[in-house]
């Protein structure tokens, strides 16, 4: 079964050399049962940290941490061991028990649960089937690869049928390729068992391919949360800005704008596109209208969750007059920002 | 130099044989278990460890340092009070088991120590968010992963048993080195000493690949 994670005030400063650094500040997120909700950042935004609370291997200074309607924040104790073996945790660097075998590294969460050999057995073997490493049981980590490794942690984690998956940078120590490979195993995770799951990265890469909620974070704090459509046709903030430019090539940067410029020297004009409920033809028909004509010199469109969003940028020529009209009139059906000169 | 008398030797070489693996063997299984105990609890008492406990670290830390380095002719010697009293006796093979025992435990201690604090953090923050407690984590996978290591870190300890042996039989412990000082060395008969160590090398060989054998099984 699924449920929710929620955060509610959570502030953690730790000391360090003599001086507190605040981790968390103050932060508040709901992440509704059956998400998978990303949680992006630079590193030392603070977005491990807050992961970790929701094990509570780290403890909020402040504020307090539910999973479901259960306070883990407030769990000591045997309480907290029984909880935690109801929550997954993937790791960057996997931390796999090199003295064991795959098979003994998946059934150990669940002699921790009590279950008896012959029920270890089946559902080790489930879970090989379901990650594809039947093959593997008996070998050790030293013997695969990091994308292997990677699906045996996920196996691992698995393994108790936990409420709440939660990964630390899960593909960060792995190749584009695996990266994808292990993307589609966590989403399989989600579907397959409504696995609610909460993922710390820094690659946008991950967040599109699988998130539904993305919450952005920076010193601390939760500076930017949406949905990944909303976050990646729309971001606020500068840092989610850099974050969905780093892949999204939609917007031309500095040097490709003085690169268009040599050529396009008339109004640029920036037009969110993507879905849309018509099929009407509104950057034609407008400059049509006002008799303006137009140049596409830049932009992009991506998918995410089924659905377009992109930008083009636009050279608009025609008198000054009319392209004011233009820009008016283009802005009653999309979002369009003029380009500085 | 003289002729090298065997037939008066040879007995003698089992008999020093015997005692040498009758004082290493006795003080390994000792020490063995005493010092792993006592890595364990310096292990789990470190600051920021598992069971965190500054006190019992900072005294328990100060014994194996004071210990350490005072070198085994003296700690034997001082300990002879404690020998009669575990022994009945301070002289011989048996005797010498206590000193022996003491020193390779602390030796051992430290070795298990450091070989249990290099296990990879990650190994040990796996098991808490599997929801495993302190003494489970210890026990299921912070020994276990340490294992490899610690075996090559136990069969130093049993090598540098056998030269402790050699210094045992100085203040009348027997053995090997003994025989070889006193028929060898003292009487200038090298056939003696170069025989007694072929014998020391043989033994050593032994058990450094007996060692390095059983720690490929344990690493993986």
């Amino acid at each position: 079964m699924s449920k929710s994670v929620t955060f509610e005030r959570v502030s953690k400063s730790f000391e360090h050399r003599g001086r507190t650094v605040q981790a968390l500040d103050d932060v508040s997120l709901t992440i509704e049962p059956g998400d998978i909700h990303a949680i992006v950042g630079y590193s030392g935004a603070g977005k491990s940290t807050l992961l970790r609370t929701v094990n509570a291997l780290e403890r909020p200074t402040s504020g307090a941490v539910f999973v479901g309607d259960q306070e883990i924040s407030a769990l000591r104790g045997k309480h907290l061991l029984a909880a935690r073996q109801r929550i997954g945790m993937v790791f960057q660097q996997f931390n796999l028990l090199r003295s064991r075998s795959v098979y003994k590294n998946i059934a150990y969460p669940l002699r921790l649960a009590g279950l008896s050999e012959s029920e270890t057995i089946d559902r080790v073997e489930e879970l090989l089937e379901f990650v594809g490493l039947s093959d593997k049981a008996l070998q050790y980590p030293s013997q695969l690869s990091g994308g292997q490794k990677q699906r045996v942690g996920i196996a691992r984690a698995l393994a108790t049928r936990p409420d709440v998956l939660i990964s630390d940078e899960a593909t960060s120590a792995l190749d584009p390729e695996t990266t994808l490979e292990v993307l589609g195993l966590l989403k399989r995770v989600n579907e397959e068992y409504g696995v609610t799951v909460l993922l710390v990265t820094h690659e946008m890469e991950a967040v599109r391919e699988i998130a539904d909620q993305v919450a952005v974070m920076q010193n601390g704090r939760i500076i930017e949360e949406g949905s990944v459509y909303s976050i990646f046709s729309n971001p606020q903030t500068d840092t989610a800005k850099r974050f969905v430019a780093s892949v999204l090539r939609h917007r031309p940067d500095a040097r490709s704008l003085s690169a268009i410029r040599r050529v396009h020297t008339g109004r640029l004009v920036e037009v969110r596109v993507g879905d849309r409920e018509t099929n009407d033809p509104f950057l034609s028909r407008i400059t049509r209208e006002h008799g303006v004509d137009f140049n596409v010199v830049y932009g992009g469109v991506s998918e995410s969750k089924d659905s377009l969003f992109g930008r083009l940028t636009v050279e608009l020529l025609g008198g000054d007059s009319d392209i004011d009209a233009t820009i008016a009139s283009l802005r009653a059906v999309a979002d369009v920002e003029e380009v500085a000169a | 130099m003289r002729q090298t008398d065997f037939s008066a030797f040879l007995p003698r070489l089992t008999d020093a044989i015997f005692e040498t693996l009758l004082m290493v063997s006795a003080s390994f299984l000792l020490a063995g278990v005493l010092g792993i105990l006592l890595g364990l609890v310096l292990y789990a008492c470190r600051p920021g460890n598992l069971l965190e406990n500054r006190a019992v670290f900072a005294v328990l830390n100060f014994i194996v340092n004071i210990v350490r380095p005072i070198p085994f002719l003296i700690v034997a010697v001082s300990l002879i009070p404690l020998t009669r009293l575990i022994m009945n006796t301070s002289i011989g093979p048996v005797a010498a088991i206590v000193p022996l025992t003491v020193v390779a435990s602390v030796s051992i201690a430290r070795i298990a120590e450091s070989n249990l604090v290099a296990v990879d953090p990650g190994a040990v923050e796996a098991g808490a968010a599997m929801g495993a407690g302190p003494l489970r984590i210890l026990f299921t996978i912070v020994v276990p992963e340490a294992l490899g290591p610690l075996t090559l870190g136990m069969t130093y300890i049993f090598v540098a048993l056998v030269d402790a042996t050699a210094v045992a039989g100085v203040i009348g412990g027997g053995g090997l080195g003994d025989l070889a000082m006193r028929y060898g060395y003292q009487r200038f008969d090298w056939v003696v000493v170069a025989v007694i160590v072929l014998v020391l090398v043989i033994l050593v060989q032994f058990a450094q690949a007996l060692g390095n054998w059983i720690a490929r099984r344990v690493m993986h």
